[in-house]
């Protein structure tokens, strides 16, 4: 039944994009987490957003045409390999030997931009599947 | 004189399972509005629709085809039921061509379409009920 997919294809919608908040969230929260390496520095972290391919049924109702797909996957969550801000604060406790700080590649203003575009993009699949919901209960009360 | 049913419901039946698919592909046009590559798909409801005339008994009023050049309607029915992928107004950068705004727009008319629908059926319903009751 094509409209139950509806909730489906708007519950992957919503999974993916509270992922990506997370992500956001994540990546705000340890903006200012300084370290004393390179290595140990926190990078921002992304999640990579994917077309759900479609289902074995899908394939074999429609097998030469284009499918439909089933939503929407987060295939992996990859860090950013921009540079990282150096900073030189020889007091720092956790400065190296060359007296240097390392501060993570957040961007703060992208992040926000970021959260922004999530929390719509939540919203308008939570209002797709409200109105799949309309829809099914007039449907059944057809005849009455 | 027998009852046909087919006869007496007439489309829309077929016409609310189509809505119920295209409400399907749009809502996965939405949810992947942020997938990187992704291109917005679409079905031909009008080409759809006359593809069912077709097969049914009813048939529509068609324009005479004079020529061999002259094209069919707006897609050939062979292909109707197709998905096809929409020609962006303006594309994201990331290869994404679905226009958030306007999908939404135009899942919400694909559901008032579908209780329209919905409506014709539940009337023809009462209908024959009515007839059936002889009140």
């Amino acid at each position: 039944m094509s409209l139950s997919n509806v909730f489906n294809i708007a519950g992957s919608g919503m999974t993916a994009q509270t992922l990506r908040l997370n992500t956001t969230a994540s990546n705000m929260a340890n903006a200012e987490s300084v370290s004393s390496s390179v290595d140990e520095t926190y990078r921002a972290r992304k999640p990579v957003f994917a077309l759900r391919p479609p289902t074995p049924e899908q394939l074999r109702d429609n097998q030469d045409g284009l499918q439909p797909g089933q939503g929407v996957d987060v295939l992996a969550i990859v860090e950013s390999d921009a540079e990282l801000r150096m900073e030189y604060n020889p007091g720092h406790p956790m400065a190296d030997e060359k007296g240097y700080v390392y501060y993570p590649n957040v961007n703060i203003v992208e992040e926000m931009a970021d959260m922004i575009s999530a929390s719509r993009s939540f919203q308008i699949n939570a209002e797709m599947a409200d109105t799949a919901k309309q829809l099914l209960q007039r449907t059944l009360s057809l005849g009455q | 004189m027998a009852i046909s049913f087919d006869k007496a419901i007439g489309l829309h039946d077929d016409a609310m399972l189509l809505r119920a698919r295209r409400a399907e592909v749009l809502s996965n046009n939405i949810a992947n509005a942020d997938t990187p590559n992704y291109k917005a798909r679409d079905l031909d409801f009008q080409a759809v629709l006359q593809d069912e005339f077709k097969k049914g008994i009813q048939q529509p009023l068609e324009l005479t085809r004079t020529a061999g050049a002259h094209v069919y309607g707006i897609a050939e029915p062979a292909f109707a039921s197709d998905l096809m992928y929409r020609i962006p107004r303006q594309a994201s950068v990331d290869g994404n061509t679905v226009e958030v705004q306007e999908e939404m727009g135009r899942y919400t008319k694909n559901a008032m379409d579908y209780q329209a629908s919905f409506g014709f059926l539940d009337r023809k319903f009462k209908g024959l009920n009515t007839a059936i009751k002889g009140e």
